[in-house]
Formats: structure tokens, sequence, C-alpha cells
């Protein structure tokens, strides 16, 4: 039952994305374009209430539910890592118009096709997991 | 009401619901973050044994995975209730530079061209999917994020590391957009 609330955050989370349509290829290629607002408006109300609410959260040491610090770990420090994963993630995302979340989302949807798409993410997750050690970091 | 739950929804409120998403994910002791459910996955059927990246106790991220579940749910849910299944009102210009490709203007959600059974099932078609989810997959891992991860939890926490990250999705979004993209359709 503990999870039941992980859940109930997964199904708002996938109808947002549906009914935002971010969870569509036109929507990215749109926004490769820089044809339209909104998926900048989408990140961008997303960043900003992000910012703003980490900050108070930092600020007021508020705490989780079990009465924990929230804590956020920053990020190991490197540039390669981010620039080259970051673009291959791109590329990827530019081409199937979905990153992880949306893959599944549209299977629910009843797009089958995506439900390729993440078995290949799978498979791309296990082959970095295999060249790990050979590539810069 | 039903026509105001059926329409597509605003940019802002999207957003809103995305922050609030992360907010929910931080006070029940998680954090947002949504490809690290590709390297579970890796580590629930096993791959731990091959290799050590995969060798860790995936139980403790069975939250993530329930919140995969119900991302499905969520999809299924507005499919079946909250949807008109109306084409996506793109911007003309896209749907010109588009039908250039050989793509036609949304008549629902995804296009037919990639996403249609027929596409799915021809062998260039199942390799644009293919290769998309393959990046996809290298890459946030080797990024150590996605879009969840790097641009709303990271750079919510104004994570330099996220910002590099975030200009390389668009680095290679812009490189398949304009340079690749033209070069398969």
């Amino acid at each position: 039952m503990k999870f039941i609330k992980f859940l109930l955050l997964g199904i708002v989370f996938g109808i947002v994305m549906t009914k935002s349509e971010a969870v569509s290829w036109f929507r990215i290629q749109e926004m490769f374009r820089f044809q339209a607002f909104h998926m900048y408006g989408i990140i961008g109300t997303a960043v900003t209430l992000g910012v703003s609410g980490v900050a108070l959260i930092k600020k007021f040491n508020i705490r989780d539910y079990q009465g924990n610090p929230i804590v956020f770990s920053p990020k190991d420090k490197s540039v390669s890592r981010y620039l080259l994963g970051g673009s291959i993630f791109g590329l990827g995302w530019a081409l199937s118009g979905a990153c992880p979340g949306p893959m599944v989302v549209n299977v629910g949807y009843g797009y089958w096709a995506m439900a390729i798409v993440f078995f290949f993410a799978l498979v791309g997750t296990y082959l970095y997991g295999v060249l790990k050690n050979k590539l810069p970091h | 009401m039903i026509e105001l739950i059926t329409q597509p929804w605003s940019w802002w409120f999207s957003g809103a619901m995305i922050a609030a998403t992360m907010f929910f994910l931080l006070f029940f002791g998680q954090s947002f973050g949504f490809s690290s459910n590709l390297k579970t996955i890796c580590s629930a059927v096993g791959l731990g044994k091959t290799n050590e990246f995969f060798d860790f106790n995936w139980k403790s991220q069975m939250w993530n995975l329930v919140f995969l579940i119900g991302a499905i749910l969520g999809g299924f849910l507005t499919k079946q209730f909250l949807s008109t299944d109306a084409p996506v009102q793109i911007a003309q210009s896209t749907i010109e530079d588009l039908s250039k490709l050989g793509i036609g203007a949304p008549e629902s959600l995804q296009p037919a061209e990639i996403f249609g059974l027929e596409a799915m099932l021809s062998l260039k078609g199942f390799m644009i999917l293919a290769f998309g989810g393959l990046m996809v997959g290298f890459g946030s891992r080797y990024a150590g994020g996605c879009t969840s991860g790097h641009a709303i939890s990271g750079l919510s926490n104004l994570q330099i590391p996220s910002l590099i990250a975030v200009i390389g999705f668009f680095a290679g979004g812009l490189i398949m957009t304009f340079l690749i993209l033209p070069l398969i359709f």
C-alpha cells in the first residue's frame, strides 16, 4: 500500500503529459524547429516553479512526509559526459519524438510502436553499462 | 467542464502540474528522474550478473517502477476517457516543413508514417524506432539523466551539469532535425 501514492502520481503524470501533447512527435519537432512556444512554455513553467520551490525547501529546511530532511545531491562535475551523453540523447529524442517517460505513456495510449522504442532504450541503457569504462566521463 | 477536460491543456497548467509532480516525489522522499527506470529494469531482469553497473539493489527503486506503471495507466485513461483524439494543433510552419519530409499534417496525436502499424512492420520504420530508442537509452544513462532528471529536477536545483546536459539535448535534437531527418525521410 505504501506504493499507491507513486501509482497515483504516475497516473497524473501520464495524463498531464498526454493532455499537454508533450508526448507527441509533432510537438517535439515543432520545438526543435522553434516554431511554437508550447513546449518552451511547459518546460519553462515547470523549471521556474521548480527553482522557486527548491529554493524555499532549502531556505525553510522543509522536511518530507516522514520528517526527514529533503536532500538535493549535487551532480558529479564533468563536461564531456553531459555534453556527449546529452547530444546522443537529443538525437534519439528528435528521431523518436519521445523521452523515456512519454514512451510508456504512448504505449498506454495505444501506440504499440513506442514499445519497440522503449525496448531499444533498454538495450541502449545496457550498452552504456557495457561500454561505460571505455567512454570519456 | 467536459470540454475543458477533453481539449488539450494549456502550457502553463501542464508545466505547473509537472512541477507539482516533482515536489510530491520530493515530499515522499524520492526524486523525479524517469530514465533511472531503464537501469532498474536492466537490473531486475538479471543483467547485474554479467555487468556490475546493473548489480545493485533494484528493489529500492520499486517506487519508480510503480510510477512508470502509473504513467502507462495515465496514457490509457486519457485515451479512454479524457480525449477526443483530435489532431495536434501544431504551427502551420511546422506542418509545411514536415510535408517536405513526406510527413502529413497531424490527424491524431502521432504521425502514422512513423508510429502506424505499417511503418512499424517495415524495415526502415522499425530501424527508425529502434535507433531512436537506442540513442535515448544510451544517451540518458551516459548523461546521467533525461528530461525529467536534468531539465526539470537538475535545473530546478541550479545544477550546471544539468544545464550542460540540456545544451547537449538541444545540440543533438537540432542535428537530427535539420541534418539527419532530411536524409532519412
